[in-house]
């Protein structure tokens, strides 16, 4: 019972913490980091609980308010809530960490944890939200805050990112508000179990398709999934560094796949062609977006269309709707989160130290950056897919999978994606960390030791992916969230 | 039927807005009428042929009110509304400042 009190925490710590902020945060020196450290270690601690707590009961529900559903608002832990939470907050700490020293060079870093931890807590209020329209009020919260953090520079290209993000992202709501509207004239409630249970009894109809489209276009816009990405590769490179890390590591994945998926597998139920669908965007998805990455040379902007590519992988691997496939999908949401936002966070600390983020005029800073550059290579071997790292059981398992579903087209563009993968990061990497040393960067020094704090971190658990797999720690925490889109229907029954 | 037609098109319009249109306010612009385009079809779907206000007194049997449900949600997508109208302008006013013009083709100096 008091477990279930904890769930309206993870919205409310954040935002408590956004208030204290900019009530004392310009008196007080260290107050707003303090803060943001400290609520982003509590709900990380939060998090860990959650595990424990819902691996004993399987579904947490908390009726906000007293009030019993539908009429009243849920919010809801199951499996896959409590593993993108863990996987939020283990990523947040360490950007914060990071955040800390690297943002000193701007003027107000106030207002910077402010807006954190706004995203922060529009995040999570998707994560643990069990209505409908309470999931499109915090999908806005998030993005809108997300939106200002790209423009905090108030240069002129973060300004032209932010812009075409904001109208994007404005976009995908009002289709996404677009398919809420018609879900709710056919099964009049906003309740998502409920609504989960009238469509299963109803039957889909001509509204669900289209409700279906609808959150495919609008989520795919927050996703960026390919046809819907033109915003991405301007406002990921455009932002501070750490905020690149969080839009890669988790605002896509929070704010587009996870309620891509928890709608489509729980609430409409999957269909063939919507599995089709997903399929081919997804692939797409992985082609252009490693093709992409191999002409530039702006080093984040490679890394924003490695995003891309990545994200492919993920809804591929979800949309086959295989057990070893939603497996792999997880797996890889998870291996991507970790080891993107350690390749934002590095390449941030190469533009901290040399001030340049074009690849041509760096080289040799693994002399003058040992801890950089381990790093780095780390986070660049784990998205790549080497063996020993996270990656490679992710990509593998989702290959696989593909395989075992009878997609050997789509099994072999996988592959061929995934060596372009490792084409263009080697590139990368090589350009930037090995050969000489030219004579502008002889005076290059290492990061501060919080920003390498934060980078060590991320590269253990980049290293650590693939030990998810082993049993023991599958069962208590990748199976629970798998076995939640499997057993989609299932979500119909939390209502009774 | 021929109200929820009209809402889409509204909607389109905004999109044409979006996609077609070079100045950035006019772009704004159009993303408002999109919102205002599912907002409508949101209260739409709550109306009944001449039905009264949703209010709940003791004395008037509850039949034939209109649905209270969307007008409240429609409410708080208007404020959403204003927070990301306000944003969008905000950036707009801010790229003016730098760039010296709205035209969006003059603004293109990252290349999706």
């Amino acid at each position: 019972m008091t477990a279930t009190r904890l769930i309206p925490f993870f919205v409310v710590l954040p935002l408590a913490g956004v208030f204290l902020i900019m009530l004392f945060g310009w008196k007080l020196r260290r107050f707003s980091e303090g803060t943001t450290l400290l609520v982003t270690l509590s709900l990380l601690a939060l998090s860990f609980f959650s595990i424990g707590v819902q691996h004993a009961q399987s579904t947490l529900v908390h009726f906000s308010g007293g009030w019993k559903p539908p009429a009243g608002i849920l919010l809801v832990e199951d499996g896959l809530t409590v593993f993108m939470l863990v996987t939020v907050h283990l990523v947040a700490c360490c950007i914060v960490l990071f955040a800390i020293s690297y943002m000193k060079k701007y003027t107000s870093p106030g207002k910077f944890y402010a807006l954190f931890l706004m995203t922060l807590s529009g995040m999570n209020g998707i994560l643990v939200t069990g209505d409908l329209f309470n999931l499109f009020v915090f999908l806005e919260v998030s993005s809108l805050s997300a939106c200002a953090l790209v423009a905090f520079g108030t240069e002129r290209h973060e300004l032209e990112a932010a812009f075409k993000y904001g109208v994007m992202n404005t976009l995908g709501a009002a289709f996404v508000l677009l398919g809420i509207a018609f879900l709710y004239a056919y099964c009049s409630t906003l309740n998502m179990a409920d609504m989960a249970k009238v469509i299963a009894e109803k039957g889909g109809g001509r509204v669900v398709p289209m409700a279906a489209v609808l959150f495919i276009m609008g989520f795919g816009l927050k996703a960026a999934l390919v046809p819907f990405h033109a915003w991405l590769p301007d406002a990921h490179p455009s932002a501070p560094a750490p905020i690149s890390a969080m839009l890669s590591g988790l605002i896509i994945k929070c704010l587009g796949v996870y309620t891509l998926f928890r709608v489509l597998f729980c609430v409409l139920g999957m269909t063939p062609m919507l599995r089709s669908v997903l399929l081919f965007l997804g692939a797409l998805s992985m082609g252009v977006g490693a093709f992409s990455a191999v002409g530039q040379w702006d080093i984040k902007r490679l890394l924003a269309y490695s995003s891309l590519s990545q994200i492919g992988y993920i809804v591929f691997g979800i949309g086959l709707g295989t057990p070893l496939g939603i497996l792999g999908g997880l797996l890889h949401l998870f291996n991507h989160s970790v080891g993107k936002s350690l390749l934002f966070l590095t390449s941030g600390a190469v533009d901290y130290a040399t001030g340049t983020r074009d690849m041509r005029k760096m080289g040799g800073l693994s002399q003058r950056m040992p801890v950089t550059s381990a790093t780095g290579m780390i986070g660049a071997m784990s998205i790549a897919g080497v063996p020993p790292f996270g990656g490679f059981w992710s990509k593998l398992l989702i290959i696989f999978a593909a395989v075992q579903a009878g997609y050997f087209g789509y099994a072999a563009w996988a592959v061929l994606a995934g060596v372009v993968t490792m084409g263009y990061l080697a590139k990368a990497m090589k350009q930037t960390f090995a050969g000489a040393l030219p004579e502008s960067l002889r005076q290059v020094q290492e990061v501060p030791l919080l920003m390498r704090c934060a980078m060590v971190i991320l590269a253990i658990l980049c290293v650590g992916g693939g030990l998810l797999l082993l049993p023991g720690i599958q069962e208590a925490f990748l199976r629970h969230a798998s076995e939640v889109l499997l057993n989609g229907s299932l979500y119909a029954k939390l209502i009774g | 039927m021929m109200v929820y037609w009209l809402c889409l098109v509204l909607f389109c319009i905004g999109l044409y807005g979006v996609v077609r249109k070079r100045n950035v306010i006019k772009i704004v612009i159009g993303l408002i009428i999109c919102e205002y385009a599912s907002n409508l079809l949101f209260i739409l779907v709550g109306y009944r042929m001449n039905g009264r206000a949703p209010v709940l007194s003791p004395d008037i049997p509850i039949e034939n009110m209109v649905d209270p449900l969307p007008q409240a949600m429609v409410l708080t997508t208007i404020v959403i509304g204003v927070a990301t109208t306000l944003l969008l302008v905000a950036l707009a006013l801010r790229l003016y400042e730098k760039y010296g013009t709205f035209d969006i083709t003059k603004i293109s100096e990252l290349k999706g």
